[in-house]
């Protein structure tokens, strides 16, 4: 298995959850459903989650797959609680558009 | 005596605190006799130092404590007892209590009866801090308390507009001459190094004669506004909006000599100063005979009394001016005693016509107050100089100084004003109580004579303006006790040397006797004239608008309040206008102003940025870790 995982080199791990990173932040940019939101978060977690995987792997450390499970366990609860809040909002403005959350203004 | 000397200033303030703090809830009969009992208490005090002094004209002392010591200036708060100062004291606890006493009944009525005799012991316990001080910072703490107490009383009735603007006026006058007696006071310590009495009259001998006419002439201003003097006389008729009470205590008989004091403390230092005797002579005779003119054309029974005053006061400082200190205290005595009656029975008049003052509404009120009546026409009998009578031998005193000392024009001006003070007294004596009565039907069966506690002051104070003038006799009439005054104020004072010096008169026997003779025939002739005239009906005052010509003018009093108005109040105002909106408004309102809104105009770019759109947000936040990221690795 590790030989496997090693015949890839570790520059294109780096570049793909860099891709997947940067795709994430765009999403939680430029996207207005809350949903999809939410997921492109999920998108970034997970890039950096790769990271640490492969350096975990190419450096034979597992305290790099032990953050893996933290954060994990992490986004699990705030996917819940984003959720959570979600439907919330969704209740009071029947839209999932977070655009429309503005009433901070003034 | 020395042990008891603080005694007599400190009961009537002790009398001020007790009625000032617990006088609402303490019944009105115990509210008076804890005013005038504390009174009757400094009087007897004052009497038993008098004693003391017969016998003995070393001043009593008292030091109390170190009031202030900086650098070269040490100033003890310390009150005496010379014979100059127990004068005053009797003057001031003496009419100052009948007036109290007269007083209970006065204001009876009153719902301020304990704020009254509060502040009116207050003013005795500054009166005599005045007198009683060792130097001139306790003059100077005195000379500010009865200006305070002056301004109290005018407005005592505050709710009147008027009265207030009257105390005011008191006020800022007053002021004004405190200025000129600040300014004395520095230049006394700048040139003596003190302002102890005994320092600074020991060291005049080698004084500069312009700096010593300085200083006379900047405590002469200070007199010139406590005394009521031109150029700043006008507020003491408008004081009249005062109780009837204070204007016969302070506005008539103690505070309004105070400059008279004042003068007559620092004699060693006017004679050194003849320019300044020269200005306070002036002012003084111009004083009394442009207020006598006044005097002649006004009907408020009150403001003819003020007006009398006034004049008076200015034969008092024609006396200074002329050397003639004795009789300025002379005249200052027996002014106490009579114009105190006058005004306590004009009261006694106000109070049994419920209010009205007018003479004009007035008139034979001799049968219906024949007390008042009677002590009202012995007080202006003595005012204007019948013989025998106290006014007559003080003023003919006066007139005497300044006919030996200034001329024949001088005391033909001086007499010239006595002879009006007859004309305007025996015009308010026949108008207010000889023939018909002219108030309305109410008022006439209203007319009451007032009570016992109101009548008797009036009629000790009437005995007194009738035998005051036995005080100092001329030597020529040898009655024994010739010039008595002038003796007892040549004893010493606290720098070991006569307070008043003795001054021998350069007149001729013949002389006296004449100018004696003609200032008391002219005076009769006078008081005779008048009652004829203003017997008929058709030379009774006119109303306001009826006035023409000259009667008109002085009856507006020469125009000067409105004058003032023109040349000090109105551009005064006019200036503040300008600062208000210029400086003020313009100028540093627009400072804070715009520095406020200049900030929140700032706000308002900055606050596009808070524009509630999360994406915007974000793309900051990313915007600056990527910026960051750059900054670190690149």
């Amino acid at each position: 298995m590790l030989e496997i995982i090693r015949q890839v080199p570790v520059e294109y791990y780096v570049l793909y959850s860099a891709i997947l990173f940067t795709i994430g932040v765009m999403g939680v940019l430029i996207r207005r459903n809350a949903i999809v939101v939410l997921m492109c978060i999920e998108l970034m977690l997970n890039a950096v989650n790769l990271l640490l995987a492969a350096f975990s792997t190419y450096l034979s450390d597992s305290k790099g797959q032990l953050m893996v499970f933290f954060i994990m366990v992490v986004a699990a609860a705030e996917a819940a609680v984003g959720l959570g809040i979600l439907i919330m909002i969704y209740r009071n403005t029947k839209s999932t558009d977070i655009s429309l959350l503005d009433k901070l203004r003034n | 005596m020395n042990a008891l000397l603080p005694l007599i200033p400190f009961l009537p303030l002790l009398g001020f605190a007790v009625n000032g703090l617990f006088g609402k809830k303490l019944p009105k009969s115990l509210v008076g006799i804890i005013g005038s009992g504390t009174l009757l208490g400094a009087f007897i005090l004052s009497v038993l130092c008098f004693q003391q002094l017969g016998a003995n004209s070393e001043p009593i002392q008292s030091d109390l404590y170190r009031f202030l010591s900086v650098g070269g200036l040490d100033i003890n708060f310390g009150l005496m007892a010379d014979r100059l100062s127990v004068w005053m004291m009797l003057i001031v606890t003496g009419v100052g209590f009948l007036i109290h006493v007269y007083s209970i009944g006065y204001m009876h009525d009153d719902e301020g009866f304990y704020k009254f005799f509060a502040y009116l012991n207050l003013f005795i316990f500054s009166m005599l801090l005045l007198v009683m001080g060792t130097n001139f910072l306790m003059l100077f703490f005195g000379w500010e308390g009865v200006g305070l107490c002056s301004y109290l009383l005018i407005g005592f009735w505050y709710e009147n507009r008027e009265y207030g603007a009257a105390a005011r006026k008191a006020f800022i006058m007053n002021r004004i001459g405190d200025l000129g007696l600040l300014l004395g006071m520095f230049l006394i310590f700048y040139t003596f190094g003190s302002l102890d009495y005994a320092t600074v009259f020991a060291k005049l001998e080698g004084a500069d004669p312009a700096v010593v006419t300085t200083i006379c002439l900047l405590l002469f201003v200070g007199a010139m506004g406590k005394s009521a003097q031109i150029p700043l006389y006008t507020w003491l008729p408008d004081a009249m909006a005062g109780p009837t009470p204070v204007s016969a205590l302070i506005h008539a008989a103690t505070m309004v000599t105070a400059g008279i004091y004042l003068v007559a403390r620092c004699n060693g230092m006017f004679e050194m100063a003849p320019y300044a005797q020269a200005v306070v002579a002036v002012v003084g005779l111009a004083t009394s005979i442009f207020t006598a003119l006044i005097g002649l054309r006004q009907n408020d029974i009150k403001k003819v009394l003020a007006y009398s005053t006034v004049s008076q006061l200015g034969l008092m400082f024609l006396s200074l001016g002329m050397g003639a200190y004795v009789s300025a205290m002379f005249h200052v005595t027996t002014h106490a005693f009579f114009k105190a009656l006058l005004f306590l029975a004009a009261g006694s008049v106000i109070h049994g016509m419920g209010g009205e003052q007018d003479i004009r509404n007035m008139g034979g009120l001799r049968k219906h107050m024949p007390i008042t009546f009677w002590v009202f026409l012995i007080g202006t009998f003595a005012i204007s100089g019948f013989p025998l009578l106290s006014g007559f031998f003080s003023k003919d005193e006066i007139f005497a100084a300044t006919f030996a000392h200034g001329g024949a024009i001088w005391w033909g001006l001086a007499a010239a004003s006595g002879l009006l003070t007859a004309v305007y007294m025996s015009r308010l004596l026949y108008v207010t109580f000889f023939g018909e009565f002219r108030g309305t039907a109410e008022q006439k069966h209203h007319l009451h004579e007032s009570p016992l506690v109101m009548t008797v002051p009036l009629m000790v104070l009437a005995v007194l303006s009738v035998v005051g003038g036995l005080l100092n006799t001329p030597h020529f009439l040898h009655l024994g006790n010739d010039q008595w005054l002038a003796h007892w104020f040549s004893g010493n004072g606290v720098n070991g040397t006569p307070i008043i010096p003795l001054a021998e008169m350069h007149l001729e026997v013949s002389t006296e006797w004449m100018l004696m003779g003609i200032a008391s025939a002219l005076a009769v002739l006078v008081l005779i004239v008048t009652y004829f005239l203003y017997s008929k009906p058709q030379n009774l005052p006119v109303a306001d608008s009826e006035q023409q010509g000259l009667s008109k003018v002085l009856a507006n009093k020469f125009y000067v309040d409105e004058l003032y108005n023109f040349l000090f109040v109105r551009p005064t105002e006019y200036l503040s206008k300008i600062f208000h909106y210029y400086v003020d408004i313009w100028g540093i309102d627009g400072i804070v102003e715009r520095t406020g809104s200049g900030v929140q105009a700032l706000g308002g770019y900055f606050r596009r940025l808070q524009n509630g759109n999360i994406e915007y947000y974000l793309i900051g936040m990313v915007a600056g870790a990527v910026l960051l990221f750059l900054s670190m690795y690149l």
